[in-house]
């Protein structure tokens, strides 16, 4: 879509800016443990938030579908330690499978 | 070293490939992301937000990808001590600035293969990812509607692997409860990726204050004993 150049090019500018930013900064901030930890909590916080909308929400609905029964297959194998690219690979497999064969939204 | 973890890391660069092209972007703006963004998180956060509200979430997909770029920065602090760089160097070396990149350096004893081991990984990551990337977008871009092939449910699959690791305490995991729970609950109230922005730094709020409060009570015990 045309319109999405513009999330593209606003969106790297944006993402590249932290990355410089770091770079120019006096060396003394570096060694401030709280603002090194409080990154990783956002880090968390924003990707356990996306992993939700991603699972349940169509629009502005709350849904339980086939997302939810491939995004359970996924942590089993995270926690089983299978790879990145195994387990979504699968996780849509399993999406795939579950709407051909038994008809789940 | 530097290598495998540059195959390993590059080759999800085919289900972002994918994702991104389900989403509705063209190989094009896939590809920029991959060159430009070059940070997996940011990358799969602003195609996932636009891929769920459409052009009405190119604010929130933006706000998303920003905020989830923070860490590199940090990163980049770390690393500006080790690398000790100037001018267009630096601007080269703050683009390979990455989760991955940052790990290999800071896993090494000495500062030579610290060094060695930020570059190395930076420059393998970029050139997998991107290639990845390119096949993953072709790919995507033939395979019609991408719930059929189950993509959508790929793309909550690919938050929760980057989740996954950093899931090992018990206040990252309060942090990821609270997260889920307020983004559910603003999911009905709230334009179209804005829960994400909001539900994220809330739940960290929450959890800072509460040990706050904690940490007080516990000098207070200390002190009347």
């Amino acid at each position: 879509m045309p319109s999405y150049w513009i999330a593209v090019v606003v969106g790297s500018i944006a993402v590249y800016s932290w990355k410089l930013l770091g770079y120019v900064l006096p060396k003394r901030v570096a060694n401030n443990r709280e603002v090194v930890t409080f990154a990783g909590k956002l880090t968390v916080a924003l990707l356990a938030a996306l992993t939700a909308v991603q699972t349940f929400v169509a629009g502005h609905a709350l849904v339980v579908d086939s997302r939810l029964a491939a995004l359970a297959v996924a942590a089993v194998l995270y926690w089983r330690k299978v790879p990145f690219i195994g387990a979504v690979a699968i996780a849509a497999a399993v999406a795939a499978l579950a709407r051909h064969f038994l008809g789940w939204s | 070293m530097s290598i495998g973890v540059g195959l390993a890391t590059g080759l999800y660069g085919i289900s972002f490939g994918a994702l991104s092209a389900a989403s509705g972007l063209t190989i094009w703006q896939t590809q920029v992301l991959s060159l430009f963004m070059f940070s997996g998180g940011s990358q799969f956060a602003i195609i996932g937000v636009l891929g769920a509200s459409g052009p009405a979430g190119i604010i929130p997909a933006v706000i998303s990808a920003w905020l989830l770029g923070i860490r590199n920065g940090f990163y980049a602090l770390r690393l500006n001590s080790v690398l000790s760089l100037t001018g267009v160097i630096k601007a080269l070396a703050a683009q390979l600035t990455i989760d991955e990149s940052n790990a290999v350096s800071a896993s090494q004893d000495d500062e030579r293969s610290s060094k060695l081991g930020f570059w190395l990984t930076g420059a393998s990551v970029f050139v997998f990812w991107n290639g990845f990337t390119f096949l993953g977008a072709v790919l995507g871009s033939q395979l019609g509607d991408p719930s059929v092939w189950g993509l959508d449910a790929a793309a909550a699959a690919a938050f929760l692997g980057l989740v996954w690791p950093r899931l090992k305490n018990l206040q990252n995991n309060l942090i990821a409860v609270l997260a889920v729970a307020f983004t559910l609950a603003l999911v009905p109230l709230l334009p179209s990726g804005i829960p994400v922005i909001v539900a994220a730094p809330v739940a960290v709020a929450i959890i800072y204050a509460l040990k706050r409060t904690n940490l007080k009570r516990f000098l207070e015990v200390h002190h009347d004993a």
